[in-house]
Parts: structure tokens; C-alpha cells; sequence
């Protein structure tokens, strides 16, 4: 059931699900990603990366690398250009504070300690066997298992990461029903399939550079301070990302050793990270060791939930995956207490990925609350139900909109939940298991301040360009979208350009904010064009629609127009010769105001999974997945659907496929590629159903939109482990659920 | 430190190669160790076929070779004079998109974009292989296409599609 709010003004372009604008340069390879850039013989750049988790660089030969035919140069610490060592903040996104190449200390295995750099690909890749690098090695502690050095930080990006309320402990030990149990995920890696690239050219002690990166603000922002220029002189270009999903969000060491190869050497260089490199440099998501307790009535009415969060970060970078996050809000309880501790290790730094905390934070929730719903003989469906929160208990404040009972029942009637054998283990089908389990998707609503330019030209092109960025996330479209229906032009007639820290500053494209933060600011330019073009239509002398009061004139099908009389128009391309200024340029822009003093603001969504599970076989697949989302209102049916069934998608590889293993001895990832590290392929994805209960959250923004990109992936893992217990009677807590896991531990297990 | 003595690798001398680009001869000085994807990306301009993993386990590098899918990371450019060797970048019929290039923008059966290349062009192959009759026949014959951003069912759907009409 979803709700229509009148004042949303008709739109024409925004609501369709119209084809993505740049689909045809993406299927004809016309699409020029990073390591695509039209730079002429660009050098090519290898990094050697260290073998060794804790220490320092004894020595190092580089006389085979550098007598190779073809390599031009080597640095390392001992010839690299000097750069400072800079701090994490909202404007310098560094994720260490270990500038590369500037020590011979080493704090993790995979560090960077030397690039080769060649005439070509082949000679710069043989170079870097060819270094002989010699290590003192210091005792590590790579394993949460073994960790001495625990933090627990008070704040997490402006969130209290303690967070408690009413008196937990004793709500808890009074429940008639509890629960206690610990969840445990893996480290996972975000492998885009694009690895991370940089080509960088320094040109009359200007720097550009073409990088794979979802800010190119903040990577402009890190490079001109490590180079002391000023931000107008470094220009970051990313107008395509062969995805990111966070690991391209803040600042890695990377584009800086090419720009220092660049510099060194006079030349544009190219630098591609290797597919192993991946893995160590740029991020992970943390292992997560979660305890929930809950207590609850019998009737399944929650009084407490405890929620203790243990995860790792880095010796020179901090990130806390916050597990506990959600907890607080999620549902209607009054006795809570949240616990994040971290782990300081000789490990690379973790970072954001796909919904940091909130996807091993919903597992370990949306799992507890199934294990509530058996010990108190409920339908899991019925807990979700009975503990909905009406008002965020966290803060106390209202949502600003929120349809999450509506999906439960969307779900359950599309699902056909209600058809469902109550008991574990109760349902086959030939020689299968089957199961059915259900959880709760959440994902906060962001916004930052954004801008955006629309420029009207005499050719009649109407031209859209913000900082922002496309990961394949739909925002080209959207924002052309957007742009067409204050314009009255058709969206695929609109020129976007995005991806260039050169054009009005946008965030970075993470925390699913960039619709609602660059859409506004694309509307208000276009709107302030509007304005510019109807005034130059009404008062001057030789348009068509000179005198007629503004009220009077509407845009549509390419013109201005008469509301009267629609064939009195005139073209954009006559109003801006007319205008005589060669173009109609307008700057717009949107900023979060007060609004979330008095609301809360959250996405929301139920995650209905069937799994089927054959003993024989040993074989475990997610057979129907089904996700149905409130989301403010929807831009385009079409790439928001597609954003949903990639985060589910990606809820089955972490459930069922996904584990970066570290050897424990040393620190090295030993599942460092794209066999020994499982993602998802088309094979293991059934098909998946999308709906949408669409409410447009106009107290948000002024497009009603939140954003769509991390809510899929949240509850899956849940709703597959629920499933997984559903159809066979066991339990399983530890992630990913491999069939090992389900043999030979007997349906009591649990 | 264990320093070897490793005498620098020889320059390996390259060698005249002559193959069918997209329909058309092109003639390349080529060093033995260069793979057929290098070749095309950083010798021949065509930076349509995409480098996911250097190992043959990601499928963003596929093209035809002799219309057959290959995997252009594990082919050295020299074993191949004289194929014909089809990329994204020749599969359209002038501005004419191939059904399988306009079945997936129709059925947005990418987002990134950067598997797209190898997508299409296994499909093709998949299609004329016979492997694409119905949906589990394609989910097997696609499985060697990893897509991170998990477009599979709308790939499945778009396939399927071209199949139909066929």
C-alpha cells in the first residue's frame, strides 16, 4: 500500500524507467574507464608490494630490475620524492596516515615498498620479479584471536559507537525468553572488477589525473596536499568506475606512487593494480565477532537487546565496521546497549563496503531475532511484525517516512509466507530441503551539500556537469532525468558529465547519498536556467513570447511555450542566442538544512529468501529471493531495481561464498584472487523479485528520494541463514554458510 | 638478505604479426611475452576488452577468436597470426547495435559496465554454441563472466530474449 503525497509536482522523465543514457557507450566499449585514458605512451608501473606483516626493509637490490631492457626507473623509500604524512578528515580522506614509500618501516603484509616503472607493460611486470627486497621482520599480531592492543572508540563518524539506554543488563536477566548467542563474518573484499588504476601526467607543474576513484574532490584534495599545489592546479577524472562498492571511496596510497613515478620521470604514467594487489590495497571489510543477547516476553516483545561488536583495524588506520549500528533504532525496545571494540592489528586498514556495519550487523541481529521467534513459538514474521518501532527510540524522533509494515506485508503476500510449515526441518521437495526465512533491511538516509551546472548553448544542447560520480549506480540517467522534467527536453537529449573534480563540488558517491544530495542541486540549476531562459522569453523584443507574464509560459517538449497557446514557443537555442550571451549557465545547489533536529531519517525493506538444500549432494542454493523496499520515492524503476538485485546478490556471496583468509602465522591473504575467493556467478543467483512501496520523503529532500545503493545487500544474510535453519534444523552462525557447515551437525545443532 | 646474482632477463626481440581486427588486417611488432588482451588494449587502441584479473578467472577479457570465446588474458598474441579476432569494439553493424548490445541495454543487464565487453561477447558465442536455450543453460554457460555489481538475472533475461527472437 503505498502512499501518493499531491504536492509532488507531475513529472514527465523522473518516475520512468527509462534506459540508462550511457548504455550504449557501455555495450560498444566506447566507455572510457581510468586505465582507458586517452594518454599517448604512457609509461607503465608495477608495485612490489611487502612480504612481511611487521618490521622494516633491510636492503634492497635493485640492479636486475633496473638492468632490464625497458625499465626506465625504481623507487622506494630511499629515492621516492618526498611527500608528508597526512590525517584522516572530512576533506583529506587518507585511510592511513603511512604516506608510501617514505619509510622502511612496513605495518602490514601488502604494504607497498617499490614500483618499477617501464617503457612497457611486460618490462615493468618483469621488473618486479626481478627486485630483491630483504626484510627484518618483528613479531605480528595478525588474528583477532591473539589480539592484545583493543580500543573502544567513543565516536564513529559522529555516532556514539557505546550506545545504551534504559538498564539493559537487568531488563535482560528478568526476560521470560532469552537469547544469547554470538555471530561471527569473515573478512570480505570488495572486487570490483575494474581493479584500482591511476594514470597520472604532470604537465607545466600541473598534475592530472585519471583514477579510478568514487571522489574526485578527495582525491584532488589529498594529491594537492601531498604535493603542496593548490587544489586548482591537480584536476581527478573518473567518468566511468568499473564499480567501487567503497573500496574506491576514500584516499589509498596508489595514485600517489603515480604521480610520483610521473614526476620522476617526466612522463604520463600508468599504474593498474594487480587482481592479488586488490586485497591489501584498498580495503576489506572486518571480521566481526558479534554476542547479541536478547530478552524478550513470550509473546515475543522485545525488553533488551545487548549487541557486542568486536572487529580489526590497522596499526596506522582507523575504520570501526559498526556492527551495532542499527541496533538501536531498528526496533521498538527500551533497554539497550551497544558495544563496539577494535582491534588493532598488523593488518592493511579495513574500510567502508557495501553497507559498512550494516550488513554483518543485520545477520547477527535478523539472526538472533529468528532464533526469539523459535524459543518463544512464533512466526518470525510475527516478531518483526509486533516490534516494529514507530518512532526512532534512539533519538525519539519521528521518521520522516516509513512504509517497513507495509513491505512485511508486500512481501509475505508476493511470497506466499502464510503458506510456510512452521517447524525446522519439516519440508522436502524430491531431495530436497526446502526453507523460507525472512529479515529486516535498513539503511540510513544521508545527504550532503552538492552542487551542480546546467548550461543552455546556441546548438540547443543542454548540458548537465557535477563532481559526482556513476558506478554503475544510474546517476548519468537521473540526473538527466531530473534535468528534462525542469526543462521540459527529453533525457535523452541531456548531456551529463560527472567524474571530473573540476566541475561543481559533489561528495563522495558512497553512503547511497549522491541522488539525494547532486539530484536537488541539478534540479535547482535547472530551474535557475528556467528562470534565466523565460526571462530573456518575456522581455525581449523578438521572441515569441515577449510580454506574456511568467506564470503564463510553460517548458515542454524542448521550448518555452505558451500555456494558452502552445505553439507560440520558442527554443532553448533561440533564447540563448537571444540572451546574446553566448549561453544560459546557471549554478545550482542543495544542502541538508535542520530537518534531521525534528526526523529520522532511514530506508527501509524485508528480505524474503527460499533456500534448498540437497543432503546428498551436499548442495546448498538460494532458489527465490524476493526484497521489497521503502526507499522514498523511486527515479527510475529500472537502475534502482537493478541496484536491489545487486545488493541481494551480493547478500548471497556474503552469506554462502565470500572469506578473505589470512594465514594466522603471517598475515598474508592466501585467498588472494578470483578462484580462491568465491563472488557470486550467474549460476549461483536465482531469479530475484524487486518491489518498491513508494513514499516520497519530501521532508528529505526535494526530489522525495532517499538513496538505494547499500540497503539490498542488509538482511539477506539473515533471511538465508534463517532459511538455511528453516529447511534443515540448523543453526548456522558463522559466515559464509558453506555446506560444511551444514553436514554432519544433525538438525539438534544450534 | 638472500641477494641473488639474477643476470637481467634478456630483451626479448619482437616479431611481425599479422591478424584479422575486427574484419580488417593489422599488422603488429610484438615481444613474445604480450598477452592478446595487451595487445589490443595498449597496442591496437581498443580499450573495449577489460582486464578484471590478468588470470582467466573473471571473463572481462573475452573476445572470438575465429568466432570461438576466448579468454584474451591467457592468450599470447603471437600463437594467434592470422585468426580473426572479433572485440566489442567490431560487433555492431555500423551504428547498428548487435541484439545481443541492444537486448542489454533494454533489459539493463549491466550497471558498471566493466564486464559488459566480455558479457556480450560470451553471450554470442554462448548463443551460437547452442548453450543459451534455456535460462539454467545460460546461467551455466555465463558462469565463467563474473558481473560484481550482480546484474546476472537481468543478463539471464536479456539473453534469453535474443534466443527468443532468434
Amino acid at each position: 500500500m503505498s502512499t501518493v503525497i499531491e504536492a509532488v509536482a507531475v513529472s514527465r522523465a523522473v518516475g520512468q524507467p527509462l534506459d540508462r543514457i550511457d548504455g550504449h557507450a557501455k555495450v560498444t566499449g566506447a566507455a572510457r574507464y581510468a586505465a582507458d585514458a586517452p594518454i599517448a605512451a604512457p609509461l607503465h608501473a608495477a608495485i612490489v608490494q611487502s612480504t612481511i606483516p611487521c618490521g622494516r626493509i633491510a636492503a634492497i637490490d635493485e640492479s636486475a630490475a633496473r638492468n632490464l631492457a625497458g625499465v626506465v626507473e625504481v623507487l622506494t623509500y630511499r629515492n621516492a620524492p618526498r611527500v608528508p604524512v597526512l590525517s584522516f578528515d572530512f576533506t583529506t580522506p587518507v585511510t592511513e596516515e603511512l604516506a608510501p614509500l617514505q619509510s622502511d618501516a612496513i605495518a602490514y603484509d601488502g604494504q607497498h615498498v617499490a614500483v618499477v616503472i617501464a617503457e612497457t607493460f611486460e618490462a615493468a611486470r618483469a621488473g618486479a620479479t626481478l627486485l630483491r627486497i630483504g626484510y627484518e621482520r618483528r613479531e605480528a599480531e595478525v588474528s583477532l584471536d591473539t589480539a592484545r592492543t583493543i580500543e573502544h572508540p567513543e565516536q564513529w563518524f559522529g555516532d556514539d559507537a557505546q550506545p545504551r539506554r534504559g538498564d539493559p543488563e537487568r531488563a535482560y536477566n528478568a526476560a521470560a525468553v532469552r537469547v544469547d548467542a554470538t555471530y561471527t563474518t569473515p573478512e570480505e573484499t570488495h572486487n570490483p572488477l575494474e581493479p584500482s588504476v591511476t594514470v597520472a601526467e604532470w604537465r607545466d607543474g600541473e598534475l592530472t589525473v585519471y583514477d579510478a576513484t568514487q571522489w574526485v574532490r578527495g582525491t584532488r584534495a589529498v594529491l594537492a596536499k601531498s604535493f603542496e599545489l593548490d587544489e586548482e592546479k591537480v584536476r581527478v577524472i573518473s567518468p566511468f568506475l568499473g564499480g567501487g562498492f567503497g573500496c574506491k571511496g576514500f584516499f589509498w596510497p596508489h595514485p600517489l606512487i603515480a604521480a610520483m613515478a610521473a614526476k620522476v620521470t617526466n612522463r604520463p604514467v600508468k599504474l593498474v593494480l594487480t587482481r592479488e594487489q586488490m586485497f591489501t590495497s584498498c580495503g576489506y571489510r572486518s571480521e566481526t565477532r558479534q554476542r547479541v543477547r536478547i530478552g524478550a516476553s513470550r509473546e515475543g516483545r522485545l525488553q533488551a537487546i545487548l549487541h557486542d561488536v568486536l572487529a580489526e583495524s590497522s596499526r596506522v588506520g582507523m575504520f570501526v565496521e559498526s556492527a551495532g549500528a542499527v541496533t538501536t533504532m531498528l526496533y521498538d525496545v527500551s533497554n539497550i546497549a551497544v558495544t563496539h571494540r577494535i582491534a588493532r592489528l598488523d593488518v592493511p586498514t579495513p574500510t567502508a563496503m557495501r553497507a559498512p556495519g550494516k550488513a554483518p550487523g543485520t545477520y547477527a541481529l535478523g539472526s538472533a531475532l529468528d532464533e526469539l521467534a523459535y524459543a518463544c513459538g512464533l512466526d518470525p514474521l510475527d516478531v518483526l511484525r509486533r516490534n516494529d518501532a514507530a518512532v526512532d527510540r534512539s533519538s525519539g524522533l519521528p521518521f520522516s517516512s516509513k512504509q517497513l509494515l507495509a513491505c512485511y506485508e508486500r512481501g509475505a503476500e508476493a511470497f506466499g509466507w502464510s503458506a510456510r510449515p512452521k517447524a525446522p526441518r519439516a519440508w522436502r521437495e524430491g531431495g530436497e530441503l526446502v526453507g523460507w526465512g525472512v529479515a529486516t533491511a535498513t539503511y540510513p538516509a544521508l545527504r550532503s551539500p552538492a552542487q551542480a551546472r546546467v548550461t543552455l548553448s546556441t546548438d540547443g544542447l543542454v548540458d548537465v556537469a557535477s563532481a559526482t560520480h556513476d558506478l554503475g549506480t544510474g546517476m548519468y540517467t537521473i540526473l538527466a532525468q531530473i534535468a528534462a522534467d525542469e526543462l521540459g527536453v527529453d533525457p535523452r537529449a541531456i548531456r551529463v558529465r560527472i567524474g571530473d573534480s573540476s566541475f561543481p563540488v559533489a561528495p563522495v558517491a558512497g553512503g547511497s547519498m549522491s541522488s539525494a544530495s547532486v539530484g536537488p542541486a541539478v534540479q535547482d540549476a535547472a530551474r535557475r536556467a528556467y528562470h534565466e531562459a523565460v526571462a530573456i522569453a518575456t522581455s525581449s523584443g523578438e521572441s515569441a513570447l515577449h510580454g506574456l507574464p511568467e506564470r503564463d509560459v510553460e517548458a515542454r517538449d524542448g521550448a518555452l511555450r505558451s500555456k494558452a497557446d502552445p505553439s507560440r514557443a520558442v527554443t532553448y537555442a533561440d533564447l540563448v542566442r537571444l540572451g546574446g550571451s553566448g549561453a544560459i549557465e546557471a549554478l545550482g545547489s542543495a544542502a541538508p538544512g535542520d530537518e534531521d533536529e525534528r526526523l529520522s531519517f532511514y530506508s527501509f525493506g524485508a528480505q524474503f529468501v527460499e533456500v534448498r538444500f540437497d543432503e546428498e549432494l551436499a548442495r546448498l542454493r538460494v532458489s527465490r529471493a524476493l526484497g521489497v523496499f521503502d526507499c522514498g520515492r523511486i527515479l527510475n524503476p529500472k537502475t534502482a531495481r537493478s541496484q536491489m538485485i545487486g545488493g541481494i546478490v551480493w547478500g548471497i556471496g556474503m552469506a554462502m561464498l565470500e572469506e578473505t583468509v589470512r594465514d594466522p602465522r603471517y598475515g598474508a591473504v592466501v585467498t588472494n584472487n578470483l578462484a580462491d575467493y568465491h563472488v557470486p556467478v550467474n549460476a549461483d543467483v536465482p531469479d530475484i523479485d524487486v518491489l518498491f512501496v513508494e513514499e516520497p520523503d519530501l521532508a528529505f529532500n526535494s526530489l522525495g528520494a532517499r538513496g538505494v545503493g547499500e540497503i539490498g545487500i542488509t538482511g539477506v544474510a539473515a533471511a538465508i541463514a534463517n532459511a538455511v535453519y528453516h529447511a534443515t534444523g540448523v543453526r548456522v552462525r558463522d559466515l559464509p554458510i558453506v555446506p560444511e557447515k551444514l553436514l554432519g551437525a544433525g538438525p539438534a545443532a544450534g | 638478505m638472500p641477494t641473488t646474482e639474477r643476470p637481467a632477463a634478456p630483451a626479448q626481440p619482437a616479431v611481425q604479426l599479422t591478424l584479422r581486427l575486427n574484419g580488417r588486417e593489422a599488422t603488429f611488432a610484438v615481444e613474445p611475452d604480450v598477452t592478446l588482451l595487451d595487445l589490443l588494449r595498449e597496442r591496437a587502441g581498443l580499450t573495449g576488452s577489460k582486464k578484471g584479473c590478468d588470470r582467466g578467472q573473471c571473463g572481462a577479457c573475452t573476445v572470438l577468436v575465429n568466432g570461438r570465446r576466448t579468454l584474451s588474458c591467457l592468450a599470447l598474441a603471437l600463437a594467434h597470426a592470422g585468426d580473426a579476432i572479433t572485440t566489442i569494439e567490431g560487433l555492431a553493424a555500423g551504428s547498428e547495435l548487435h541484439p545481443v548490445q541492444a537486448a542489454f541495454v533494454e533489459h539493463d543487464a549491466f550497471q558498471c559496465g566493466f564486464c559488459t565487453p566480455g558479457q556480450i561477447l560470451s553471450a554470442v558465442g554462448a548463443i551460437a554454441e547452442g548453450h543459451a536455450r534455456t535460462g539454467d543453460e545460460i546461467r551455466e554457460a555465463m558462469s565463467g563472466n563474473l558481473c560484481r555489481c550482480g546484474a546476472y538475472p537481468n543478463i539471464v533475461a536479456a539473453i534469453a530474449a535474443v534466443q527468443r527472437a532468434r
